[in-house]
């Protein structure tokens, strides 16, 4: 299969710290590509320079075949982004905020309000359409954001811990509707997130990112039996060690807790 | 390309129309201005000058500044877009950046343009009057000219920041100065020569001596050379605002 996303020595520094340090991976078409690793580790650095946001030191991008720093505008176009933190405008309505995001993105005018309406309805926010955003809870927001993304029928979708915050419900659902995406429009998905659990049960590939360095790649099957675990879990604290990071990437070394930081940990 | 343009205008007109108090606080400024300057100083004013009305020197000065400050606060709302992460969405969007800095120009624009009509409206109930009806269409294009050039500026001191910590530097040091020494409240004779300096290197002190000339026909420098000069400035702060945006990071 053909590459959508294929990166080369990757590089990115703030001043004199290495965020990301000379990554390099590749992302198969229509694939769903998990990238995983502790707070601090690089993860959203590496995606705001792949979808253009921030400048790379050093390194080559390229998306569904072009170079993301020479040719940024057919790049744009190919993809979707849900980035980390908020993105809205919370003096537009839902409606507006999806017709800017159909407009700047050249959505054809006779198509507009289809897909805006699918697209809202897929994330169960169509009857609140024309509330402002500033009125939407937080899972609210996510769920905008990501039917946001979907407009334009991107090539492939980045997804910066789309999850976080939310309830079980809401999760649940946002993740069975990224996987219809992926396999019915064959839309490749990357993303990341704190739940193993979640990279476990729908990721395709698996990439584990540390201190700015890629530690890992394979499929779960693979990165299991390497590291003799049991669960990703287990295999990513293994790996990554099981000291607290702060967003700064600093271990708290001073707070290690015995037998790692998620209760939720299976044995 | 302009559908782009215009839904980027459009969301700017639409925050600016419904945030009212902003919209009606606005005018608080310029209307104390215009009452506590144009009576304090108009019978000095007259005296001086031997009988002429302060009301109609003061007039076009107090529209420029209102444009000035709502131009200024249009061009640096960008900030806020950047902390409340909205400029994200635009910067990845396949579009130009020429494309979105001529889209917030004429958003910021127009709402300056808007406030400077409305403030204008206010000092026509205090008894100012236009010359003629071509001396009128002369100033609502020295008011846009002057609209254009602070948006302008304020995106591209915007596209250098990273947060507001700035913006009490900007207003002091450079939005205040640029307003007290255009020539918006006094005539700009008999000045120190740092003072003079500064003021004829002002670009508010070409807009309201252009406005001030087509509206009632007194001007210093003639209002042809004042419209060439704003339009150039204006031409040229957009240019410099466009390779600024291209290179900005979100
Ligand atoms: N604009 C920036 N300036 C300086 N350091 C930054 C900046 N953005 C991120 N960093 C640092 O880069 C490292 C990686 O951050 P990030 O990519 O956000 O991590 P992750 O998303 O994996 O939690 C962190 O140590 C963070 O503090
Ligand atoms: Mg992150």
């Amino acid at each position: 299969m053909q590459n959508i996303l294929s990166v080369q020595s990757l590089t990115k520094k703030f001043d004199d710290f290495t965020a990301v340090n000379s990554i390099s991976f590749d992302v198969e078409a229509g694939s769903i590509f998990a990238f995983l690793g502790p707070n601090g580790a690089g993860k959203s650095t590496t995606i705001k320079m792949l979808t253009t946001v921030l400048k790379p030191t050093k390194g080559e991008i390229r998306i569904n075949g072009f170079n993301v720093l020479k040719e940024q505008d057919e790049a744009r176009a190919s993809f979707g982004i849900v980035f980390q933190d908020q993105s809205l405008d919370d003096e537009l309505t839902a409606y507006e905020n999806m017709t800017y995001h159909a407009v700047i993105y050249k959505v054809p005018k006779k198509e507009r309000d289809e897909r805006i309406r699918k697209a809202l309805e897929i994330v169960g926010l169509w009857d609140r359409q024309k509330d402002f955003v500033k009125t939407y809870s937080g899972g609210m927001k996510r769920r905008l954001e990501i039917a946001r993304s979907l407009v334009h029928y991107p090539k492939i979708l980045f997804l910066d811990e789309p999850t976080v915050g939310l309830d079980p419900q809401t999760r649940k659902a946002i993740w069975s509707h990224i996987q219809t995406l992926n396999k019915e429009r064959g839309m490749t998905i990357f993303l990341t997130t704190h739940y193993m659990e979640e990279a476990e049960a729908i990721a395709d590939k698996i990439a584990i990112i540390d201190h700015g360095k890629i530690i890992e790649t394979g499929t779960l099957e693979e990165i299991k039996e390497r590291n003799g675990t049991e669960s990703l879990e287990d295999a990513f604290l293994n790996l990554t060690g099981r000291d607290i990071r702060d967003e700064n990437g600093a271990s708290k070394s001073k707070m290690r807790l015995m037998g790692g930081m998620h209760g939720r940990r299976r044995h | 390309m302009i559908e782009v343009i215009y839904i980027l205008w459009l969301r700017q007109l639409k925050r600016y129309w419904r945030s009212k108090a902003r919209l009606i606080g606005s005018l608080g400024q310029p209307l104390l201005f215009m009452v506590a300057f144009g009576f304090g100083f108009g019978p000095m004013y007259a005296r001086a000058s031997g009988g002429a009305n302060y009301m109609d020197f003061l007039a076009p000065g107090i529209v420029s500044m209102s444009i000035l400050f709502t131009a200024v606060f249009s061009g640096l709302e960008v900030i806020w877009d950047r902390q409340f992460g909205f400029l994200k969405e635009t910067l990845v969007a396949p579009i130009t950046r020429t494309e979105i800095m001529i889209g917030k120009t004429l958003g910021g624009a127009t709402i300056a343009m808007i406030q400077g009509l409305v403030v204008f409206g206010l000092t026509y109930l205090l008894g100012f009057r236009a010359a003629s009806f071509e001396s009128l269409a002369l100033g609502l294009l020295f008011m846009f000219l002057i609209a254009l050039f602070f948006t302008g500026m304020g995106l591209t001191i915007a596209s250098k920041m990273k947060d507001m910590h700035g913006f009490q530097l900007i207003m002091n040091f450079l939005i205040m100065p640029i307003f007290f020494l255009s020539g918006a409240l006094f005539p700009l004779q008999d000045l120190p020569p740092a003072i003079y300096f500064i003021s004829r290197i002002d670009p508010l002190t070409y807009g309201v001596d252009g406005l001030r000339g087509a509206l009632t026909g007194v001007s210093t420098f003639g209002v042809y050379t004042d419209l060439v000069t704003i339009a150039a400035l204006s031409a040229f702060i957009c240019i410099i605002g466009a390779l600024l945006f291209s290179k900005i990071e979100a």
